[in-house]
């Protein structure tokens, strides 16, 4: 099929001046769960406990890759036939592993019961189980307290980072409200790896912003206070449902293209101060050394990117920012930008900065996107494990997306890594002579 | 409930997965969740195959549940067989889809698609992936198989023969088939086909014109095997050729089964194993301790390699698959020792640090358990990682694989004329204990908490100014120049020094354990 054939068979429509393609077929991407991977290393004091099937223990050591031994801070209970043909109470079932859970893990501060495809379509509600266990093991003399929340990782509900999308929003209740009258603060919503968001709390921080806080909290006591005086700047594209959720709290979200390259990072950070009324040269003053030194990364990375052709499957929703980041900053030329799902208030400001003529896809039917990527073929093309190593096969350069959720990439720092992750695999294709 | 933090099996379409993919010429449609799509990496990342497992899921989400996920499944079947053209189709449910019961079977077989339909029905909360892969791989034969198909009359040709159970994801699968197809070669014995690993549907259909089948997996061909045993008067040769003693076994009833002369294949002379074992240098190798884990079947041929062919003592002995349990409970029987069935990890890690060995066969989980311990491993079993599947041959089956598990068992342990060295140097103030063994490059244990207590043997980070040292089971302590001494025994030997010592202390009711008792217990056991 040619490309044009394959786009005639989808649903287009313009919009704005993009052309976006939406279409529903086979779906090649992991599901909410696979969130817990980055999520438990980032909540120090907090587990995971899937409710699920054997496929969802099975997922989760397989997206980790190299299973971390160090008796990880996730699990799944099973559930077995028992518990399916009612010889077997499912809640007292859950009662008893969660008990035995938390008595062998005593720091746990929070406990996330995570619902998964089988447990949702058996109903089982983890809200009421939460809600029930979180009384049972309620700080009292002698005894910490665990703080138990439930959220929806499964794969009918959530597609990959929506997982942390949905995770985030059960925090958002838990989060102090701010005192009456207090001064306006910020805060920096979605994970990011401890190094990255030291480097954006000291820029904070250098530019005058005194009350700065972050969604998720390393520990779980660190939950900063919300209301009308918060403004808050989502770090991740993917957290539609958190903003939400803050919103209702009476928040206010600072818009901004996500913080990625030297352009994408100082305007992000400009934003956050503008919320603030810094005054613009001090604003300048402060990124301008950082964003110095992404430049001069990136430099480095441009002859071997610039003017090369790059597609997207969908995979974790960073794909119109990083778009956005490669066109702009280091002269690639987006071909078809694949994403599961398009928030387009939130993605606004990278959208607009797209080049013309981007096609950008929403949804996914794998088969006719492969054809797709078949009769276009880009340069490079980023997208999951399944997928790689037989586009290699084809003489294909890829790029795993997942290792754009798992690295270090936001940020002036690390705008040289970021490239480097995209430029790496077209390099190896030059020096490799077998 | 069951609380899992890792698992050996995945559950059974996983299995029906590797089965399919292996074989040419099929489709798999699954109707499943958005999200099980991930099963496709363990084919193409840990396994490096360069296409896609030749599976179509249906990834239906919330929104579909309230409309037509039966529809959805259909359109996705008719999608599938025009791109693919596949001469099979295979079609079953993942967990999730097994509660809607939308009867994939029977949606299937309505639409009159231009190939065959092999339903899978695979109960996930009951059956695990080696089910699924025995299970699948015994409904494409019954159903392909034609039962007219029987082998031509022996005379003027050559016997002809089925190896079955290779699969895709396997534990060295793909070159212990080339070692068996050599074996057969000398034995002038034709293998009619193996299945399902590169078998296609029309292959299969003629799976009666064999002689006799051999089973190499009997968790994934023997189910099949049965059958076709049953249908076809087909004999299966169940000896797995793991290990040279199994190897001599296998051709001996391979070559009494096909009637012919077993000498070619007996007398190889690229079986370097037993001469390997018998010469002087492996003599450090007598009684060391091992602990055996993986699935059944290489759990078995593992343990009786290590007892019988290279002189350890098998310490501790369990799979993960119960059922094959009581081929365990048998080989655990024979070594004097309790099985361990059970797929919980913890449990395996209690009976490891239990069990104190000085090297443990097992899979990529207990690899990840003796790391922490800080003894050596080899890997001998499923569940894999990337680095079971290397780029160099290295089969586990046959003479060749019996010189490959030699190298590969041996490997991790420290060489006998090292150890000597070690002795003669180990006051040497560049040789200090704390520098680590030089064949645990890198893994050499960190402990998260301090640990007073001598760690098991093999473990040679003794913490200079650890707390006098107490007895395991804290009745007799030790007195500091006993301690002193103890940490003067070279490291391989340490943990069995202290553990003999604390049990004579223990026996003769002391309260303390000097210098005297050190020896005194020394002198006691070597009696």
């Amino acid at each position: 099929m040619s490309p044009a054939q394959a786009l005639a068979a989808a649903e287009t429509s313009r919009d704005g001046g993009l052309e976006i393609l939406r279409e529903r077929g086979q779906r090649e991407v992991f599901c909410g769960l696979t969130g817990i991977v980055w999520l438990h290393r980032k909540m120090q004091d907090a587990f995971f406990l899937v409710v699920g099937s054997r496929t969802c223990a099975h997922l989760l050591q397989s997206a980790a890759g190299v299973m971390i031994f160090a008796e990880p801070r996730f699990a799944t209970a099973i559930i077995e036939e028992r518990d399916l043909a009612g010889m077997a109470d499912c809640h007292a079932e859950l009662d008893r592993v969660v008990d035995r859970l938390l008595a062998r893990r005593p720091e746990i501060r929070t406990l996330f019961l995570v619902g998964s495809c089988p447990s949702e379509v058996i109903k089982l509600d983890l809200s009421n189980a939460a809600q029930r266990l979180g009384s049972k093991h309620v700080r009292s003399e002698g005894r910490e307290g665990v703080r138990i929340l439930a959220y929806s990782g499964s794969g009918i509900e959530t597609t990959f980072t929506e997982g942390e999308d949905a995770c985030l929003t059960t925090l958002v209740p838990e989060m102090p409200a701010e005192a009456p009258g207090a001064p306006l603060s910020l805060v920096m919503v979605g994970t990011l790896p401890d190094i990255v968001e030291d480097q954006f709390l000291r820029l904070f921080a250098e530019l005058g912003i005194a009350h700065v806080g972050v969604l998720p909290a390393r520990r779980s006591g660190g939950l900063p206070p919300i209301g009308p005086n918060t403004r808050y700047i989502l770090a991740q594209p993917f957290l539609g449902e958190t903003a939400r959720a803050l919103e209702d709290r009476g928040a206010v979200r600072i818009d901004a293209p996500f913080p990625f390259g030297a352009e994408g990072t100082a305007a992000w950070l400009t934003a956050a101060a503008a919320a603030f009324r810094i005054d613009e040269m001090h604003v300048n003053r402060v990124i301008a050394p950082g964003r110095e030194r992404a430049k001069r990364a990136l430099e480095r990375y441009a002859p071997t990117l610039k003017g090369k052709r790059i597609s997207f499957m969908p995979d974790s929703q960073l794909e119109i920012p990083l778009a956005r980041f490669l066109a702009n900053e280091l002269g690639m030329i987006p071909v078809e930008v694949g994403t599961p799902y398009l928030h387009r208030a939130h993605l606004a400001a990278d959208l607009a900065r797209l080049p013309e003529g981007t096609r950008i896809s929403e949804g996914q039917d794998v088969e006719r996107q492969l054809d797709r990527v078949r009769a276009d073929r880009p340069d490079l093309t980023v997208c999951g494990l399944g997928l790689a190593n037989p586009l290699e096969a084809e003489g294909l350069a890829t790029k795993w997306s997942i290792e754009l959720v798992f690295s270090p990439v936001h940020g002036f720092d690390q705008a040289g890594d970021l490239a480097e992750l995209f430029a790496r695999p077209l390099r190896r294709r030059d020096v490799l002579r077998i | 409930m069951q609380l899992a933090v890792w698992t050996y099996e995945g559950p059974p379409h996983v299995g029906a997965m590797r089965v399919a993919t292996a074989m040419r010429g099929v489709h798999y449609l699954l109707h499943a969740p958005q999200g099980d799509t991930y099963a496709d990496l363990l084919f193409t990342m840990i396994e490096r195959r360069n296409v896609r497992p030749p599976v179509t899921y249906t990834t239906f989400q919330a929104r579909d549940l309230g409309k037509d996920t039966a529809s959805l499944f259909q359109n996705a079947a008719r999608d599938a067989v025009e791109r693919f053209k596949p001469q099979a189709l295979l079609v079953g449910a993942s967990c999730t889809a097994e509660l809607i019961q939308d009867d994939p079977a029977g949606l299937a077989n309505n639409m009159g698609l231009p190939c065959p339909v092999i339903p899978l029905e695979l109960p996930s909360y009951q059956r695990k992936e080696n089910w699924g892969a025995a299970e699948t791989f015994y409904q494409i034969v019954r159903h392909l198989a034609d039962t007219s198909v029987r082998p031509a009359p022996r005379e003027g040709r050559r016997p002809r023969v089925n190896l079955l159970g290779p699969a895709a994801l396997g534990f060295r699968h793909r070159d212990d088939v080339i070692e068996v197809r050599r074996i057969l070669d000398l034995l002038g014995i034709d293998v009619h086909l193996v299945a399902p690993q590169d078998a296609s549907p029309e292959d299969i259909r003629t799976i009666g014109a064999a002689d006799f089948n051999i089973v190499l997996y009997p968790e994934i061909g023997d189910e099949a095997a049965r059958w076709l045993d049953k249908t076809f008067a087909q004999p299966a040769i169940r000896t797995v050729p793991i290990g040279v003693g199994a190897t001599r076994a296998f051709i001996s009833e391979v070559a009494a089964l096909a009637g012919v002369d077993p000498a070619p294949a007996l007398n190889d002379g690229a079986s370097r194993m037993p001469w390997w074992s018998r010469s002087v240098d492996s003599t450090y190798l007598t009684g060391k301790r091992v602990f055996v884990f993986g699935d059944a079947t290489h759990a078995v041929a593992a343990a009786r390699i290590a007892h019988e062919e290279l002189g350890f003592t098998v310490c501790g002995i369990g799979c993960y698959n119960r059922e094959f349990a009581r081929d365990i409970r048998a080989a655990a029987k024979e070594y004097g020792l309790e099985p361990l069935i059970t797929d919980d990890h913890l449990t395996v890690e209690e009976a490891i640090a239990a069990a104190a060995p000085e090297l443990v066969l097992g899979t990529q989980m207990e690899r990840h358990i003796a790391k922490r311990l800080g003894v050596p491993c080899a890997v001998i079993s499923s569940p894999v990682h990337v680095q079971d599947f290397p780029a160099r041959f290295s089969p586990q089956m046959g003479f060749e694989g019996a010189n490959v598990i030699f190298d590969t068992w041996v490997h991790p342990l420290v060489m006998g004329l090292e150890e000597h060295l070690l002795t003669m140097f180990r006051d040497d103030f560049e040789f200090s204990d704390a520098a680590g063994p030089s064949h645990l490059h890198g893994s050499a244990p960190a402990h998260s908490k301090p640990e007073p207590v001598l760690a098991p043997a093999g473990d040679i980070l003794i913490k200079e100014e650890a707390a006098p040292v107490a007895a395991s089971d804290g009745s007799a302590g030790w007195t500091d120049d006993a301690e002193r001494e103890l940490r003067k025994i070279p490291f391989f030997v340490r943990g069995k020094a202290k553990r003999n010592t604390e049990k004579y202390a223990n026996e003769m009711g002391l309260a303390a354990i000097t210098l005297d008792t050190l020896y005194e217990a020394k002198a006691h056991y070597a009696r």
